[in-house]
């Protein structure tokens, strides 16, 4: 569907992106994750048109940003970061605008609109002005002009930003509703939401690609260090220490906090098999009261903190 | 092309949205009524000179208030990242901002044909000068709006796009009454250049094509300029 192929761009001498690519696929959720700076709403701009590449190009459907960029912007929705609308005009006039550029005519154009305000949740702010709407109201807008022509690729930049929990799980609803049967990109730094949402993660950092693959195989890959978390009542740590230490795979044994008498531990070992039958074994054997065990394979958070860490 | 008249439509129901179109023809309906009327009964004259004499100067000032807006306001809001990313051209942005303004300028010029209507009950007017001053007057205000533009696309602050486009109509407006600091030989060049030259032509009655084709091509020049300031942005 998408072929990024070397793409660069360069703000004066300022690397934005530098030489990535990536393809997309039909009907594929791809989230662009990265801190901030990274490059990723560089990336979006010039895959819609906005900004024009330094180097490297876009194809969308085998169509160039170069050469068919009014046909590509036909086939895209965009919604840009903290969607910037036009502040004096209604809701309904700017949706109605917004179709009109759209070219959609006549009945169609009331039926669109009216579909997309259900969809959208903005029925009771349609004769407000822009302005005046609250931060979720304004970026909901912005998703109804971005879905106004029913888009084959729907292009979001950061859309759950400045939103409350019950908007972002609405969102995130209606980004899996179209992302059935639509191709959507989403940029974000928030992790939970990427792996929420997506089918497929691509991680940029400073200009540059360090990872692409699902939520899963990205964990895979990063080398499936686990952590294991004990808390237990009666028990000490150095001797603690001493007899899982014994496992074998035990890289590091830490003390999170110890209360009364209660006393949390934190285990890391890098191993392909389960030690935790060999952990229970060791704590049966003596008094202690297990109060909690559980175990976390490597988060995404990590895998991030690790790849985009400044060097 | 027909994302033209959607740009336009809606730029020019903004005008009327928001107060500037109220509040701009009727500083401009004030300024040039008084100093129109002020000294119409002195000169016992029934004839609309005074109000040409005074319209280009009244519009450098008004245009380029009225265009100021039309993109830097959208490059700060960052707005243009919404427009320039449904399916337009630059071509068609910049016509369509171009147009509602020039259709402002109509809009304010019309409640104005009632100075020739009350000279014309109190003398012989010669409709063919107040005609002519008409048309030179949408010409000037096209060739100023075109500059306004240009003036907006350079920069995302309002007030500078402002200065700039007072700077560059006014002078035009006045090159031709400086003549005074230059050789005699660049005299002819530099009177070709100001503006109100070629309108005060136009407002005699006379329609020569160098004055349209000046008109013309300041609009072109101002155009292309808006044109090239937003290729350079992106």
């Amino acid at each position: 569907m998408i072929q990024v192929k070397n793409l660069t761009k360069y703000y004066h001498t300022l690397c934005a992106v530098d030489q990535i690519n990536f393809d997309i696929q039909k009907g594929e959720i791809l989230g662009l994750l990265g801190p901030n700076g990274a490059g990723k709403t560089t990336t979006l701009r010039m895959l819609t048109g906005y900004l024009q590449p330094s180097s490297g190009n876009i194809q969308v459907k085998g169509l160039s940003v170069d050469t068919h960029i009014l046909e590509i912007k036909k086939m895209l929705g965009y919604l840009p970061e903290s969607a910037p609308l036009y502040h004096d005009m209604l809701v309904y006039d700017y949706l109605n605008y917004v179709a009109a550029i759209r070219e959609i005519k006549g009945d169609q154009k009331l039926a669109r609109i009216r579909r997309l305000a259900d969809l959208c949740g903005i029925n009771e702010v349609m004769h407000q002005p822009i302005g005046e709407l609250s931060k979720g109201y304004k970026q909901r807008v912005g998703l109804a002009h971005a879905m106004m022509n029913d888009p084959e690729v729907l292009v979001l930049d950061e859309p759950t930003s400045g939103l409350d929990p019950n908007q972002i799980v609405e969102i995130r609803k209606i980004i899996k509703e179209i992302g059935k049967e639509k191709t959507i990109i989403l940029s974000t730094h928030i992790l939970s939401e990427a792996e929420a949402t997506c089918d497929r993660i691509v991680i940029i950092s400073q200009g540059k690609i360090v990872a692409d693959g699902s939520s899963e195989s990205l964990k895979q890959s990063a080398g499936g260090k686990n952590i294991m978390y004990l808390s237990l009542q009666n028990a000490d740590f150095a001797p603690l220490q001493e007899s899982l230490a014994d496992i074998n795979g035990i890289e590091n044994i830490s003390r999170i906090s110890e209360t009364d008498s209660v006393l949390n531990i934190r285990l890391a070992y890098q191993s392909t098999d389960d030690l935790r039958p060999d952990v229970y074994r060791k704590i049966k054997e003596t008094d202690w009261i297990l109060l909690d065990f559980h175990q976390e394979t490597q988060s995404l958070e990590n895998i991030f903190r690790e790849l985009t860490k400044e060097s | 092309m027909r994302q033209v008249v959607h740009i336009f439509r809606k730029e020019f129901s903004a005008y009327f949205i928001s107060p500037i179109a109220y509040i701009v023809i009727a500083i401009f309906l004030l300024v040039t009524g008084w100093f129109f009327f002020a000294t119409f009964f002195l000169f016992n004259q029934a004839n609309l000179r005074a109000f040409y004499a005074l319209l280009p100067v009244v519009f450098a000032f008004v245009i380029p208030a009225t265009t100021m807006r039309l993109i830097s306001e959208e490059i700060n809001v960052g707005s243009d990242e919404i427009l320039l990313t449904m399916p337009v051209t630059f071509r068609d942005v910049i016509l369509g901002k171009f147009l509602a303004s020039v259709a402002l300028v109509v809009a304010m010029l019309i409640p104005t044909i009632a100075y020739p209507l009350t000279v014309s009950l109190m003398g012989q007017l010669d409709w063919g000068p107040v005609v002519g001053g008409y048309l030179g007057a949408i010409f000037l205000g096209a060739a100023f709006s075109a500059v306004g533009l240009f003036a907006s696309a350079l920069t995302r602050n309002q007030i500078i796009a402002f200065i700039i486009g007072l700077a560059v109509c006014f002078t035009l407006t006045l090159i031709d009454k400086m003549l005074y600091f230059l050789p005699q030989s660049l005299l002819g060049v530099f009177a070709y250049l100001g503006a109100d030259f070629h309108f005060q032509n136009i407002a005699k009655g006379i329609i020569d094509s160098r004055d349209i084709l000046y008109f013309v091509s300041i609009c072109f020049v101002g155009l292309y300029g808006a044109y090239l300031a937003l290729l350079q942005r992106h």
